[in-house]
């Protein structure tokens, strides 16, 4: 089986956000980034997946070379090689436009993205490659597993969950509960060095959205403290104050 | 020129963000000076289809061909996007529900349009058509312009009221084009707990953490949820023990939500937990510590036990219920 896994670098989910003066644009400075924390879960399932059935795992990341020390952690918790576009990642429509690009005449039984990426908060690329490419998608999808050619997948729905079947080749996108993110061990930091990290050109792709600013939400003022044995305050101010019953 | 609204169904019935999504496609209809469209799909009434005329449908296409009776991406993508032609849509709006996330970003490629997820307002069309809605993981806003002709938003739930504008809706077959191969999906089972609010939806959630010690100790919790109509809610820490079910986790790598009230009982207040949680209208926070984090990110609190203040809790509101009954 081959997989190819798409994997966005972001900032580590601790981090505090801040923006340029003029709003235009995220201060990167003393940011620690990481791999988005659901293609950790999708990587660590298609391991899962590969080590039992056979196969091959690729990572791909469309970025600047300023992410390689993500895409080398991902081949340190175990995938077989990895492809960087070089270029900035634009928005999803350019991002899922390069990915398709190189996925198209690759052979891939399935194609795992996170659900959503934890800075864009998008939920966008995994179905946008799905539809550059003529395949079925599964979004917010908690269980995976293989049988042969087909796949069995639960995806969430409100409220409840729906289990799918599909023929491979299909693009999920993982939720929590398809695995367990691994850590990566000694042997796999010292395999990561040496194995295959290529990079391609980005293809040129027209620009439909551009981000006009960042704003940050109004901080809340300080909090209203009603003493534990008065909670029928608390009732009455949720309806007379701040009307929510 | 038009707005085509997708309007999403659950077992035959649209549910309120539906009417969320009818009634921002109208507002934007009626500020681009066009009629608002909707597309149904599956199997709904005539009476239901008719009753988004109430929200400002003047046309409701309906696919009701039973290949289409249960979810699938592709395929009601491909009858969304052939919809949003034959209607010469301009703007298409659909709900950022759990099946929207699968839909709205391929119609998106199938018209060329750029696309905004999870919007939380209306567009500025002041200058340009500028859609806000969150990023970095509730801790900030992004103002996306959408510079294509064909524009495709997908709304938070929760982010817009539904306001009735009375029109007539002219409610009409639609049987679209689609291809054999956009049905390679087959939906085996949907388990569904039936009589929960949903938790994405829920404009009052009751959420609880580590602090209540066990499972066992939810009944007070559930108790509290369902007086005040409630979905309920928990930490990554209870689901990831078991103690509650995954879909009820909320957070960053959990469900975000943004309810009139998020009530959460012991819990530490995390950066993570907040993430999916700060957009919140209203926080109130019940902690025995008076230096958790949490405290500082809500708008009412109570420092004491849960096994103590809960219970009191349950009475007062049963007794605000007996009043305003
Ligand atoms: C990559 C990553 C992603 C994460 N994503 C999420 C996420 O999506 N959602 C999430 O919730 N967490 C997430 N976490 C975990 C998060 O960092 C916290 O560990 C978690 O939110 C803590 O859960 P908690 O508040 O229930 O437990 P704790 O932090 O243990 O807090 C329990 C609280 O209960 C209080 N308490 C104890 N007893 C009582 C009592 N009797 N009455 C009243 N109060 C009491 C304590 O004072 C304490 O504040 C993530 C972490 C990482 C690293
Ligand atoms: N720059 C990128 N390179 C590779 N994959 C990406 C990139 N950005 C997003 N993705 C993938 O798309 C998923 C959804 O991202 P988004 O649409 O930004 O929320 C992520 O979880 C990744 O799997």
């Amino acid at each position: 089986m081959k997989i190819l896994v798409c994997i966005s670098n972001v900032p580590d989910t601790t981090t505090k956000i801040n923006f340029t003066p003029d709003n235009k644009s995220f201060v990167t400075t003393g940011v620690q980034y990481i791999i988005n924390p659901y293609d950790e879960i999708a990587l660590t399932r298609s391991l899962e997946l590969t080590e039992k059935d056979g196969g091959t795992v690729t990572v791909i990341n469309v970025g600047d070379a300023t992410t390689e020390p993500t895409i080398r952690k991902a081949l340190a918790i175990g995938a077989t090689d990895a492809v960087r576009v070089n270029a900035a990642p634009r928005d999803a429509y350019f991002v899922a436009k390069q990915i398709a690009d190189y996925a198209k005449d690759k052979g891939f039984d399935l194609i795992l993205t996170g659900r959503e990426s934890i800075d864009y908060n998008g939920a966008q690329v995994g179905s946008m490659v799905a539809e550059m490419l003529d395949l079925p998608a599964i979004s917010s999808v908690k269980m995976l597993t293989i049988n042969g050619s087909a796949a069995t997948i639960e995806r969430e729905i409100e409220g409840g969950k729906e289990i799918v079947e599909c023929a491979l080749p299909l693009v999920a996108s993982a939720s929590e509960g398809m695995a367990e993110p691994r850590i990566p061990n000694m042997r796999g930091i010292m395999s990561a060095r040496t194995k295959p990290l290529v990079v391609v050109d980005a293809s040129s792709v027209e620009q439909l959205t551009s981000v006009v600013g960042y704003d940050k939400p109004k901080p809340r003022s300080t909090v209203n403290l009603i003493p534990s044995d008065n909670v029928e305050k608390l009732v009455e101010l949720l309806h007379t104050e701040a009307k929510v019953i | 020129m038009s707005v085509l609204v997708y309007t999403e169904n659950s077992a035959g019935k649209f549910k309120k963000s539906t009417y969320e999504v009818v009634s921002y496609g109208n507002e934007i209809a009626s500020k681009l000076g066009v009629d608002l469209k909707v597309i149904s799909i599956g199997n709904v009434s005539n009476d239901e289809l008719a009753s988004l005329g109430k929200y400002g449908a003047k046309k409701v296409l309906n696919v009701a061909d039973d290949k289409f009776s249960k979810f699938n991406g592709q395929a009601f993508a491909s009858a969304i996007a052939e919809a949003a032609k034959t209607e010469g849509a301009n703007v298409v709006v659909i709900a950022n529900s759990f099946s929207g996330k699968g839909l709205a970003p391929r119609v998106a490629i199938k018209l060329t349009a750029g696309f905004v997820d999870g919007a939380i307002a209306l567009p500025d069309m002041s200058s340009g058509f500028v859609v806000r809605k969150g990023a970095y993981s509730g801790k900030a806003f992004a103002d996306v312009n959408i510079t294509s002709d064909v524009k495709v938003i997908s709304l938070n739930p929760n982010s817009y009221k539904v306001i009735e504008t009375p029109q007539t809706a002219e409610v009409v077959a639609f049987t679209p084009n689609v291809k054999d191969s956009d049905f390679r999906i087959t939906v085996k089972e949907i388990v569904k707990a039936s009589d929960k609010i949903s938790l994405p939806e829920a404009e009052l959630v009751v959420s609880a953490g580590r602090g209540l010690k066990g499972p066992e100790n939810w009944g007070m919790i559930e108790e509290l949820a369902n007086l005040l109509g409630a979905a309920t809610a928990c930490s990554k820490p209870v689901s990831d023990s078991h103690w509650r079910p995954h879909s009820e986790h909320v957070g960053q790598t959990g469900i975000a939500v943004s309810p009139n009230l998020y009530l959460a009982i012991g819990i530490s207040g995390a950066i993570q937990h907040l993430a999916g949680v700060s957009s919140s209208k209203t926080i109130v926070v019940i902690n025995k510590d008076p230096e958790a984090p949490f405290f500082k990110a809500a708008d009412y609190g109570i420092v004491g036990d849960a096994f103590e203040v809960v219970p009191k809790l349950i009475e007062a509101v049963k007794k605000f219920k007996a009043a305003n009954a």
